[in-house]
Parts: C-alpha cells; structure tokens; sequence
C-alpha cells in the first residue's frame, strides 16, 4: 500500500516532472517548424513587421519625395520596384505603407476583441435574458456590412484612418462574441469546471483560472484571421477614398492611383496587389497553422 | 440535529420531475450510502445537496447544514461552504481534473480560497495533502501534469483535494466505479480511511450494495427519483423489505456467487430503468416488479418505523426473506 504513489497503478509511462514541461514547449516549437501554415504564415508575418518597422526609421528614400524627372521609371538598380507617375520610389512607398495596414489591423483588432470578448464571456456565463440580449446585439451589428459602416462614417466625419479602424473594429466584435461564446461554453460545461465550482471558487475566479485560458489559443487564431481580413478591408476602403488621404502611402491607394497607369507600367499595379496578397495569407496561414497546432494537442 | 438535513428535496427540469420528495438525514461523522441504478435520481440528489444543478435544473425543499438551508442561501455564502465544510469526489477523475494545470495547483486549490494560503503555502500544503492519500514521492507529484497520471492516482488527487479544508462531510459521486477493477479496492479503503482519521460524514453514492455495506452506517435506496426505502446497513442487507432493495441485493451477492458455480446465470432486474420523465404514475418500480398489486397505481407513503423508512404496498416481509434463504 505505501508503495502505490511510486509506481503507476496502471500501464500509463511516467515521466518527470519539468522535463515534461519543457519537452512540450520543444515540441511545440518543433511542431511550429512542422506545420507548413504557421511556418510559412509566421515568416512572411515577420517579413511584413519588419519592413513596417524599419520604414518608420529609414527607407530606401523617402516615400513622399516627389522627382518628376524619373516618373515611371520601371525596375532599376536605382529604384528596385521603378516609380510612379510622380517619381516616388516604389518600393519605398510599399515599405511606408505596410504601416498603416499594421496599424488599422491591430487598433480594428483591438476594438473587436476589446468589446467581443468580453460580451462573449457574458453571453456564456448568463445564458438567461442577459445572454440572449448580447447575442441579439451581436446579430444586429453582424447584419451591418463593415463597408456600409466605413461610407456612413467617412460620410458624418471625413474619410480618415480613424474612421477605417472604427469601421472594420466594431465589424469584428460580433465574430469575437460567437467564437468566444461557444469556446467558454464547452469549458463551462466541463466536469473539471464542475470541481472547480465544487471547491467553492466564485463564476469570475473560473473565468480568469479556468475558461481564459483555455480559449486563448482559439481566440489568438482567430485574431490573426481577422488580422489578415481587417487588412484586406483596409486596402479596399483605400481604394475606394474612404481612408488614407491622398499624399501619404497605403497599398490601396497605391492600387487605385496606379489604375490609370496600366498601360505605361502594368508593373505599378503589380507591387501593391502582391503586397496585399502576401500580407493577408501571411496572417491567414499564421491562424490557421496556430489553430492546427491546438487541435493537434487538444488530441494528444 | 442532524448534519445535513434532506427534506422533501425535488429536482425539476422543464416540466420533469427528475428528484421528487427526497428525504433524508446525515449525522457528523456518520457514514450514509445512496444506492440505486443509473438514472434513480442519485446523482442529481448530490448535484442538488452542493448547489451545483446544471442549466434548467432547479432545486425545491431543504437542504441543511447544521440548520442553515442551503437552497435559500446566497450564492456567495454558498461558495463559502462549497469545498470547505462540503466537499465532492466526483466519478470522473479524468475529466474532473484541468488538464492544463499542475496537480499541486489543483489539490491547493481549495485551501487558497478558502484559507487565503499563497501558491507558494499551498503547494506545500499540497505536497503533505498528497503524502496523505498515499503518494510515495510527492514533492514529484506535485509539479506533474493530469495525463501523467493513472485514473487511481488522479481519484486520490481528487480525494486529497476534498479533504483539504477539513469538511464536516464529503459527498462522493460513485468514486471507484470510473477505476480499473484492480485499484477500486484501493481508493475505497484510503476514502474509508481517511473519513475514519478525520471524522468528516460520508455520502458515499454507488450502485452497488457491497461497497456501500462495507463502508456506510446507512443506506438510502433511490429509485425513480424517490427514496423507496431506508435503514442501518444491517438492517437493508439482512432483511431487506423493498422488492426493489432486494432485487438490487440479489444481483449484488450473486456476482460472488456466481464465481464459484460457474455457467449458473447471473440474476437481473427485469426490464430497464425508464428515462427520466417515464417512470409510471405511482410506485416508479411497478411495471418491473414482481410483487405488484392493485395499490401500486398510487404512490404509497413512506412509513418510518424507528430508524428505518419503506415505501412500499407490498413489502417482502421476514418469514418469505428466512424461507428464501433455507435453501
């Protein structure tokens, strides 16, 4: 009898303690290498920062000089992506404006997990007439397309970078609702929750130990998804003059001024679209690959 | 007074009545078994007794603990008792564990709410609340995750834990019946055991009337969300008197029985537990019972004869329960 804690009572393999801890997170990080979405989606999600960072110290040159005597350059060892119509450098221009897609897609994330999450959490501990209210409001604000909510607010308050975030932030919020709704309700729900209650811990102590933790992993995927989708939105509002004012540089109005350039220098077209696409699936591939790394040891 | 006072305890959900009219007592330090097959109301009765019911469930009637009625308190005074002076063991010790966290965190748990104890005093404390429940090396223990262990290992987790605040009385919820065969032995002395050194009251619920004769003062028998019978262990295996108490005996014995005289069959209760909500009217055992008679369309009344309680129009009485046996 005194001999029990020392061998297992059944078949499972023992394994020290900290090692353990520290296989996982190895492993973990192997894994990360393993898996194709996160590995490519976290190296292009690095690629994209970077550039965004460096450019708000130095770029190539600066992305707002005019020098009309080398417009529509095309590639060069000078300018390595060519100019546009009024000789900025390109490449410079792309660099400048993975800014504002960085900056609209945290501070639109941001909002929508700010205000989502926490509702979702509501919903999920008062399913009574409280829950029901939150998931109604989070049907209504679902049911407004962010697009429409960008012309209203461009309209009552001009066009500007704020308005985009505002527009794209509060969009979101009733995605964060439903998925961290659903994802608190399977942990409430679980027997170990159950204990949990049975040891006398109070609904927001469970919250904080027990339900947060356990869906950060979903919500972080789901965050970068949406990350990958607010840039998206960003770009089109750009295109559309609902955004970035005119001057400075964001992909999408790079994309909308290069419209009347395609017959000189299809290429301009070119550079801000392959920007977009590789910013957007590295974000896309990074949620994905984080989710299919949750799922694998959700399965262990 | 009794410790906790069970009386006319109803559990509905919806429109269904799952628990109707439960009553019974448990004193400090006495040792109480609630048997029944799945489905007799048992565990909700547990569920009801903590104030744990899930969505849609609603308790009515009084539940006591040392006179003050759980089922009116605030929900805060509640989480003050819960895990303090009432603990529970649960049947699943593999999913009644968070597996992200370490079993020192888990098993220290209750002494940081209740106690205020640091992570740093209750991992200490978790180390000697392990070395309580038989762990040979729990300094190790301590830092390791669920998965690391075995389903005996975690269900002593679990009863360390309950037993971390000292509670008047710890409700366990079929705790070995989740077990390999080869550990329930095991876990059932420790829990026997323990209760004994602490002196804490025992709800112990199982469907099977060995376990419970062998650790309990008392029994309580549920069917169909009722109590049907009641009495002192002696009492309900030597002379049981309701048809459903002695049908449950019978297919208990005959396991052991059954051993020895191999290709005899083993006896069963006819028919199968309704779901909830379709037991009959009156007596829920009738349709499966084979001493029914023309009364049992009614509900009978709980009849309380000294330290025992039957429910029963037609119950086995001593002179069948000596002829059954003379053979």
């Amino acid at each position: 009898m005194t001999e029990i804690g020392s061998a297992p009572l059944t078949g499972d393999t023992m394994v020290g303690g900290d090692d353990v801890i520290e296989d996982a997170r190895a492993s973990l990080w192997r894994r990360w290498l393993r898996n194709p979405s996160a590995l490519i989606g976290g190296i292009i999600v690095v690629l994209v920062v970077a550039s965004a960072v460096i450019s708000l110290v130095w770029t190539p040159y600066n992305p707002l000089a005019v020098d009309p005597s080398h417009a529509l350059s095309g590639p060069s060892l000078r300018h390595l992506l060519g100019t546009d119509e009024y000789g900025r450098d390109v490449f410079s221009r792309l660099m400048a404006s993975s800014q504002v897609a960085l900056f609209v897609g945290f501070l639109s994330v941001l909002i929508a997990t700010v205000v989502g999450i926490p509702a979702g959490l509501l919903a999920a501990e008062r399913r009574g007439a409280t829950g029901q209210v939150v998931l109604r409001l989070a049907d209504i604000l679902y049911g407004f397309p962010a697009l429409l909510a960008a012309v209203v607010l461009a309209a009552a308050f001009g066009a500007s970078k704020t308005t985009v975030v505002l527009a794209i932030g509060i969009s979101y919020i009733p995605v964060f609702v439903r998925v961290t709704r659903s994802n608190a309700l399977v942990v409430l729900n679980s027997e170990y929750v159950l204990a949990a209650r049975a040891y006398g811990r109070r609904p927001l102590a469970i919250m904080r130990r027990h339900v947060i933790p356990n869906i950060l992993t979903t919500i972080i995927a789901q965050m970068s998804l949406l990350f990958s989708l607010a840039v998206l939105a960003e770009t089109a509002l750009d295109f559309l003059g609902l955004g970035t004012a005119a001057p400075a540089a964001s992909w999408g109005t790079m994309l909308q001024s290069s419209q009347n350039y395609l017959g000189n220098d299809p290429l301009l077209t070119v550079w801000p679209s392959v920007a977009i696409v590789l910013c957007v699936l590295g974000f896309s591939l990074l949620g994905d690959g984080i989710s299919e790394l949750r799922d694998v040891r959700s399965s262990r | 007074m009794p410790l906790l006072r069970v009386r006319d305890l109803t559990v509905t959900g919806g429109p269904l009545t799952l628990v109707r009219d439960v009553n019974f007592d448990v004193n400090a330090g006495e040792r109480v078994g609630l048997i029944g097959e799945s489905g007799s109301g048992k565990s909700l009765t547990s569920l009801a007794i903590m104030g744990l019911l899930g969505e849609g469930l609603s308790a009515r009637g009084e539940v006591s603990l040392d006179g003050e009625n759980l089922l009116s308190a605030s929900e805060r005074r509640r989480c003050e008792i819960r895990g303090n002076r009432m603990a529970m063991v649960f049947q699943e010790p593999m999913s009644a564990l968070n597996p992200t966290r370490r079993i020192g965190d888990q098993v220290g748990e209750t002494l940081r709410i209740h106690q205020g104890l640091s992570r740093r005093a209750a991992r200490t404390a978790a180390v000697e609340l392990l070395r309580r429940v038989e762990f040979a090396d729990p300094e190790r223990y301590v830092r390791m995750y669920p998965h690391e262990l075995s389903g005996g290992q975690r269900q002593r987790v679990m009863i360390a834990s309950a037993l971390s605040c000292d509670p008047e009385v710890i409700l366990a919820d079929e705790p070995t019946t989740a077990l390999d065969v080869t550990v329930q032995r095991r876990v059932l002395d420790l829990l026997d055991r323990l209760v004994d050194e602490t002196g804490c009251a025992l709800l112990l619920i199982a469907h099977d009337l060995a376990v419970v004769s062998e650790v309990c003062d008392r029994v309580v028998t549920m069917y169909g969300g009722r109590v049907v019978e009641s009495g002192s262990v002696a009492q309900i295996i030597d002379e049981p008197r309701h048809p459903y108490t002695r049908a449950l005996l019978a297919t208990s014995t005959a396991l052991s029985v059954a051993e020895t005289s191999s290709g005899a069959n083993l006896p069963s209760i006819p028919g199968s537990v309704p779901s909830a909500g379709h037991f009959p009217q009156g007596c829920p055992f009738r349709d499966r019972c084979d001493r029914r008679v023309d009364a049992c369309v009614e509900m009978p009344p709980t009849e309380v004869h000294g330290t025992r309680s039957l429910a029963c129009w037609n119950p086995v009485d001593d002179s069948e329960l000596v002829h059954e046996e003379a053979p």
